[in-house]
């Protein structure tokens, strides 16, 4: 079985049991992505202090891999600087782009904590956007943040939700 | 593990299948290959696109081999042969449906072709000859779907509304799948123009009362177009008995090549209609004023058609012929019953649509309880089963069902019981990897 590979008894874990689950005030931007192939959603809220990311609330629904995935994403990036969780995110796009190759994975061990279980993913084509989904997300929700005036108060009426496509890919059967 | 409940006439039934499924299989080369480490390929994802037999493979490989050239262009022997072998391919499909060659267009795919008609009514308001607007669409119109068309029935309507001011109206769906049927006298009415609904739906496999929405829809003067992408590669088709308009349906579904759809429609509608794409072929006269256009079937061909694809799908419908329509109907029956029940028998897994197989197709959607379709698609495919997995393009109906998405099986003429057992191993075998059980 190959499986394992894949669903790795971290993401299990953070499938069950996510860390960081719902929407919490205050936030500078809430965005909402959809993986139009499979109905995957997520509504992703960040909270940012001065350039610290304070918090990040979210609530989804999808299969096991995109939910264990903001789970782990909410580990690694609070606390962090904002282009230090770009950075991540930059990391975790590499990760998925290895085609399984482990020599990549132990590179981005230190860099990637939990999310580095998702190196399994990278073998499987048609989940890796189920993966990135969520730093999707976040990179769109940081620029929106970011772009907020500073010192403006928190969750501006039209900071409000988007909705566009995560990683389209062409998945119609006709 | 779990505990099938006795009860008189419970546990699936094999009732011998009409189709010899091992001579079948060996007429289609990939089913000879293994997937994820050296399993058989068990290939339940027909509804998205089929196999091909070998057959099919060998008429296009005969085509470019031995004719290929541009049909209806040419003065040359090639160029003869090619036309002859495309409109003979024309013939034998058009047959296969009870309708005359000239009331067969070809398309990409059943998506273009109703795209053909969406934009031909909208185009209509402004043809410039009189008899082209005779189906014009525009405000105060109605155009009617429903609530369980794939997308490729839904889209196109609803960008006529948006191009044409018209209104978009739709049928319901019961809670076991059907079409809500109890306002059809009110949604379709005088103001309907057109009524575009499924024969079976890709995702509940339900198969529509058509006799009942055709007697409404002509009675109010208005055009049905009937979406056959999942019904004309399983059931014998008639278009008399029909009773349509139009009927739409793709290649690729029915053992054919990817990159050709049918467009069927009554000739003095078709006749009517004013082109959607245009360009070379598909002319009359062209000056640098203006141009005027073909009949019918070649209005609506603009540009080197794909011919070896035709000729590919017209040797796919007479492999089908061979096998009898009527007996791939009965085959996929026998089948779906057999599925459902197997299904049944594994707690937390529930159907979405028809728990029978009356006026039912062999398109079985389901949910597992505490494991998302994906993941179970995901086990399943460890397997070497495949499926399909998501909204199925028809996102409305997971919506009215309230799940996430759904994992689908989809049968046809090479689905062995064996196949059915694999499926339903597979997904107790999900239920112990994600522990739900």
């Amino acid at each position: 079985m190959q499986l394992e590979s894949m669903y790795q008894e971290i993401i299990l874990d953070h499938y069950k049991n996510p860390h960081g689950r719902g929407l919490r005030e205050p936030f500078e931007a809430e965005v909402h992505h959809v993986n139009p192939t499979c109905g995957d959603e997520v509504t992703l809220r960040l909270h940012v202090q001065g350039d610290t990311i304070a918090d990040v609330s979210y609530e989804g629904m999808g299969c096991s891999i995109s939910q264990a995935s903001i789970s782990a994403m909410y580990d690694l990036v609070v606390g962090k600087t904002v282009p230090q969780a770009l950075e991540a995110g930059e990391h975790f796009m590499t990760l998925m782009q290895a085609k399984g190759d482990p020599a990549v994975a132990e590179k981005l061990e230190d860099e990637l904590e939990d999310a580095v279980a998702f190196a399994g993913v990278s073998k499987y084509p048609a989940r890796i956007k189920c993966a990135l989904m969520s730093w999707m997300a976040l990179k769109d929700a940081s620029a929106r943040a970011l772009s907020a005036a500073p010192g403006s108060s928190a969750h501006p009426a039209t900071a409000g939700s988007s909705a566009h496509p995560a990683t389209p890919t062409g998945g119609n059967d006709r | 593990m779990t505990q099938t409940v006795s009860r008189p006439g419970a546990g699936a039934q094999q009732v011998p299948l009409p189709l010899d499924v091992e001579a079948i299989r060996a007429d289609f080369p990939i089913l000879s290959r293994t997937v994820r480490d050296g399993k058989r390929l068990v290939y339940l994802d027909s509804g998205a696109t089929s196999q091909k037999p070998r057959q099919v493979l060998d008429a296009e490989r005969w085509f470019y081999e031995n004719v290929n050239a541009a049909p209806h262009r040419g003065a040359h022997q090639l160029a003869e042969e090619a036309t002859g072998a495309y409109e003979a391919a024309r013939a034998t499909i058009g047959a296969f449906i009870g309708a005359p060659e000239r009331e067969i267009v070809f398309t990409r795919n059943t998506t273009e072709a109703i795209n053909l008609v969406a934009y031909a009514l909208s185009n209509a308001a402004t043809a410039k000859e009189e008899e082209f607007r005779t189906y014009a669409v525009g405000q105060g119109d109605e155009i009617v779907v429903t609530e369980m068309e794939h997308h490729a029935n839904l889209v196109p309507w609803q960008q006529l509304c948006e191009r044409t001011g018209a209104t978009l109206r739709w049928l319901g769906l019961t809670d076991d799948g059907r079409l809500d049927l109890s306002d059809l006298d009110r949604v379709v009415n005088e103001r309907t123009k057109l009524v575009a609904v499924t024969q079976q739906s890709n995702i509940l496999g339900t198969i529509n009362p058509l006799g009942e929405i055709v007697a409404r829809a002509h009675e109010v003067g208005a055009l049905v177009l009937v979406d056959g992408a999942q019904s004309v590669p399983h059931q014998p088709i008639d278009v008399a008995e029909l009773g349509a308009d139009f009927l739409v349906f793709s290649g690729h579904k029915m053992l054919g090549p990817t990159g050709v759809g049918v467009l069927w429609g009554r000739y003095d509608v078709l006749d009517k209609l004013p082109p959607f794409l245009t360009g070379g072929s598909m002319i009359e006269v062209v000056r640098m004023e203006g141009s005027t256009f073909a009949a019918p079937p070649q209005r609506f061909e603009a540009g080197v058609p794909m011919t070896a694809q035709v000729i590919g799908l017209a040797a796919a419908v007479e492999y089908l012929q061979g096998l009898g329509m009527d007996t791939v109907e009965a085959h996929e029956k026998a089948l779906t019953g057999y599925a459902l029940e197997k299904l049944a028998e594994i707690p937390g897994v529930t159907v979405i649509g028809p728990p029978d197989t009356v006026a039912r197709g062999g398109a079985i959607s389901f949910v597992v309880e505490g494991i998302h379709p994906h993941d179970v698609g995901q086990v399943l495919d460890d397997s070497g089963i495949a499926v399909r997995v998501g909204h199925h393009c028809a996102w409305p109906v997971v919506r009215r069902f309230k799940v996430p998405a759904t994992t689908r099986a989809t049968f046809y003429v090479h689905t062995g019981y064996d196949d059915i057992d694999a499926l339903a191993d597979g997904i107790r075998a999900a239920q112990k990897f994600f522990g739900t059980v």
